[in-house]
């Protein structure tokens, strides 16, 4: 049977996929203060405007520490989504004011993806973000899309930071703030920057106990008004300290002891020393980005059609050196933390396994392995976290990275005496958030996508046994296997 | 031929087994790569090691189960695949392939609902059967690429990465040299096994090499119960549970692109990932709860009949030239023997290769992407 070309591959991409479901001059994806001010100049400006705000964020995405590091310190009443629903609403009266003004606003909206064409792909119908709900995904089409998902706590390792009880100063504020649902009582918090000192006077406002602050530095970092009010509120900032051990139980963190010795009881750990603003849809979406360390770290460099706002287009520069501070910190952390203190939680990769790029414990570790390391590797050539990422499994788990990516980054980068920067940062991938596939699922999805459906290229001649070419088997095989193709 | 250098242009798993290979024999052996080892498709596959439609089949199968050993790094192979019907065509269709295993020789067996749930507990009772292989199986197709890459090491081979070749020195019907943007490495001999960009490279020689790239793409989720068989397959899906539980599948419609000298310019995942995962979600119902955690894309290049290209040219004579077509992974143990034995025996010693041989193509039309539809998306 000769193949008879035509022209066409009928299992190619080439207009099999859905066009968007609904389409936006401009979509806006974070509904937080320059997220809703995007919205409604935009709505002003006669635009059709669509803003998304993933929350509430369900029990089971806090749970992963998705989108901000809650170390398990919800209470039981993030479970409640309706409950939840209200809360954020309530805590937002702009919120209303955008809808009024023509804004069509989706809570508990998560925005996983942006996709449009270029190096690559030329296939997709329109410039599309993919969004979904508790019950489903689909995509939407924009002229223009607008990112103002904030920053993300920055986590470090240090012994025992891998327990319930460790959290983030921005989701500890997520709590406190708009879901009123945080578990802990007495907290110690971590750092001395603006960041920590405000996280620590709202704790008090909201009546909870401060332990103290740990500072790694040997002075506080932040402003002297805010230094002052916590002193008068009878705070201490250890300085030139970090955590040498932690104590805990069933119910995670219950002390801690800093490298001079001194003890704290307290239920919480909140991580206060840096925030990273939230670039992966745009890093997932090969946008440009750029280094900025008086801006918190990698910040989107910007476009016409994919502008990010807020605090995701970098902190406020006060002239104060994020990464300098953070890389203090990891360095400090270096010198206390055991070989055996896990980097990655997800993978449960070790500090150790990390820097010796050793594979998983589920593998075998023969001699020749063993006698790997990073050292090594950096014979061949500059370290690459996407690379240590295969090879130990460090980011790969469900969180994504969010506790991990920046700490590798920081820890290569020490480890092959290289500036912070020079290391590229572990890539973001679609989806940035953890979806169920039935969630991520196009159930809906075109009957040409389904006729162009191969399980590989559809080459009628590619998976003919050797044996049978030549033979009525390969005829048969392209009947049964291949149906229309080159016929 | 010991002693003697030989450069492989390409360090992705086909490049990377064949120096494996020289180097177990003696030869000194340099690998060139545009960025780091198995970062293109041999580090973004499926991890399937079952090419029964390969003249390399039985030299795959033997080599498989040793890989580990020999190598002396970790490559996660695992034994046997399984494929699941999910439509009354699909099983006709798979029961088609279970008899020519059967006619072939290939050890397999047809699964009712109970065994396939059995074997595969994510599978649901609204599949309508399965073929086990007794054959066959799966690897990391990262921790494999990097173990190549460590044992060429180990047995003295160099790797160098961050490095693209930008031409050949020639004379006297041989490839002398061959030449980075910073160095140039002289040789005895010289493999291209450089992918989608092999056609750009193999004209600097004046040799037509029929090649067309195209991007395909994967989705992971969070990690799974380990099942009793990790390498199942069906309803137009490939994949495989990894040794941490993950569920790593591909498959679907790809997209023709241009690659220039220089490589893939990105590897752009797109919504795809929702169509492969309403099959994964289908083929695996008690997965479906499961997060998807990442999506990816690779870049692959095919021949004008899908089939590898393993051959030495005449002229040249000192230049092997190998691409396997898009489906390379598995295949490595054994194309990298075959590509030894071009390169020191001048043939294949294990098998007969001539299908795979250049000259195949003499006479193809000019045309032939454009006839086959094989063109990117103007």
């Amino acid at each position: 049977m000769d193949l008879n070309f035509n022209g066409t591959d009928l299992c190619a991409i080439n207009g099999t996929r859905s066009a968007p479901e609904a389409r936006y001059d401009l979509v806006v994806v974070g509904a937080g203060p320059s997220g809703i001010a995007a919205a409604v100049a935009g709505a002003k400006a006669g635009q059709s405007v669509l803003l998304v705000d993933e929350n509430p964020i369900s029990g089971a995405l806090m749970g992963n520490d998705t989108p901000l590091y809650f170390g398990g310190r919800m209470t039981t009443a993030t479970q409640n989504s309706d409950r939840m629903l209200e809360a954020i609403f309530m805590s937002m009266p702009e919120l209303e004011a955008a809808m009024e003004a023509g804004v069509e606003l989706l809570l508990g909206t998560t925005a996983w993806g942006v996709y449009r064409n270029g190096p690559g792909v030329q296939s997709l119908p329109d410039q599309v973000v993919g969004l979904a709900d508790r019950d489903r995904s689909w995509m939407v089409g924009f002229d223009k899309i607008v990112i103002a998902t904030g920053a993300r706590d920055l986590a470090i390792a240090f012994p025992g930071w891998n327990q319930p009880g460790v959290m983030g100063a921005a989701a500890l504020t997520m709590l406190l703030t708009r879901y009123d649902a945080f578990a802990g009582r007495r907290l110690l918090v971590l750092g001395s920057h603006d960041l920590a000192l405000e996280t620590a006077l709202l704790a008090l406002e909201k009546g909870l106990e401060v332990a103290a602050l740990v500072e790694v530095r040997d002075a506080p970092q932040g402003s002297a008004a805010l230094v002052d009010k916590l002193k008068a509120a009878g705070v201490a900032i250890h300085c030139g300290q970090s955590i040498k051990a932690t104590k805990g139980g069933l119910d995670g963190v219950e002390g801690a002891t800093l490298t001079d010795g001194t003890e704290f009881t307290c239920d919480t750990i909140c991580v206060a020393i840096g925030l990273v603003p939230s670039i992966e849809l745009v890093d997932a979406m090969h946008g440009p980005r750029t280094l900025n360390a008086q801006r918190g770290g990698y910040i989107p460099a910007g476009e016409p059609n994919v502008e990010a706002v807020g605090i995701c287009a970098g902190l406020p520069d006060t002239g104060f050196d994020h990464v300098a501070y953070r890389m203090d910190w990891v360095r400090a952390a270096l010198k206390t933390n055991a070989p055996d203190t896990i980097i990655c939680q997800c993978e449960e990769v070790t500090l150790a396994d990390l820097i010796g790029v050793q594979p998983p414990h589920y593998l075998d570790r023969p001699a020749a392995i063993q006698a790997r390391s990073l050292n090594t590797l950096l014979q061949d050539g500059p370290a690459n976290p996407d690379q240590i990422k295969r090879l130990t499994r460090s980011g790969m788990g469900v969180c994504q990275g969010r506790r991990c990516r920046d700490q590798v980054a920081m820890l290569l980068a020490i480890e092959s005496d290289k500036p912070f920067g020079t290391i590229p940062l572990a890539t973001h991938r679609a989806p940035v958030r953890p979806l169920p596939l039935k969630i991520l699922a196009e159930w809906d999805e075109p009957a040409a996508m389904d006729a162009a459906w191969d399980v590989w290229f559809g080459i009628p001649t590619q998976w003919v046994p050797v044996e049978d070419i030549g033979t009525p088997q390969e005829d048969a095989h392209r009947e049964m296997l291949y149906t229309g193709m080159y016929k | 031929m010991s002693g003697s250098e030989v450069i492989i242009v390409g360090g992705g798993v086909t490049g990377l087994s064949a120096g494996w290979w020289l180097a177990r024999s003696g030869v000194k052996v340099t690998v060139l790569d545009k960025f780091i080892v198995g970062w293109e498709a041999s580090g973004r596959n499926g991890g399937g090691a079952s090419h029964y439609s390969s003249p390399l089949f039985d030299e795959e199968q033997r080599m498989w189960p040793q890989m580990d050993e020999l190598l002396g790094y970790p490559t996660e192979h695992q034994k046997g695949r399984i494929l699941i019907a999910m439509t009354e065509r699909q099983w006709e269709q798979y029961r088609f392939i279970a008899e020519r295993h059967t006619r072939l020789n290939h050890p397999v067996e047809l699964l009712d609902v109970k065994q396939v749930q059995e074997a595969v507990p994510l599978a649901g009772d609204n599949c309508f059967g399965g073929v086990h292989y007794k054959f066959g199986g799966h690897a990391n197709p990262q921790r494999t690429v990097q173990a190549y890459a460590w044992a060429l090491q180990d047995l003295g081979g160099k790797i160098v990465q961050h490095s693209p070749v930008v031409g050949f020195e020639t004379a006297g019907g041989k490839v002398t040299a061959v030449k980075t943007a910073n160095a140039t490495y002289g040789c005895d001999a010289v493999v291209v096994a450089a992918g989608p960009q092999i056609p750009q490279l193999m004209a600097q020689l004046g040799v037509d090499v029929p090649l067309a790239a195209a991007r395909a793409e994967m989705i992971i989720t969070e990690p799974a119960p380990m099942m009793p068989l990790g390498g199942v397959d069906g309803h137009k899906i490939y994949g495989r549970q990894t040794l941490r539980g993950n569920l790593a599948y591909g498959g679907g419609p790809h997209e023709w692109l241009d690659v220039d000298a220089t490589g893939p310019a990105a590897r752009p995942s797109t919504p795809l990932a929702r169509n492969l995962a309403k099959r994964l979600a289908e083929l695996l119902p008690k997965a479906a709860h499961l997060n998807v955690i990442r999506s990816w894309a690779g870049v692959i290049e095919n021949s004008p009949d899908g089939r590898p290209i393993i051959d030495r040219l005449t002229s040249p004579d000192n230049v092997v030239v190998a691409s396997m077509s898009s489906v390379g992974f598995g295949l490595s143990p054994a194309s990298g023997h075959a590509i030894r034995d071009l390169v020191i025996d001048g043939k294949c010693s294990f098998a007969d290769i001539d299908i795979l041989k250049l000259s195949r193509f003499d006479g193809l039309e000019k045309d032939w992407r454009e006839k086959r539809g094989w063109m990117p998306i103007a």
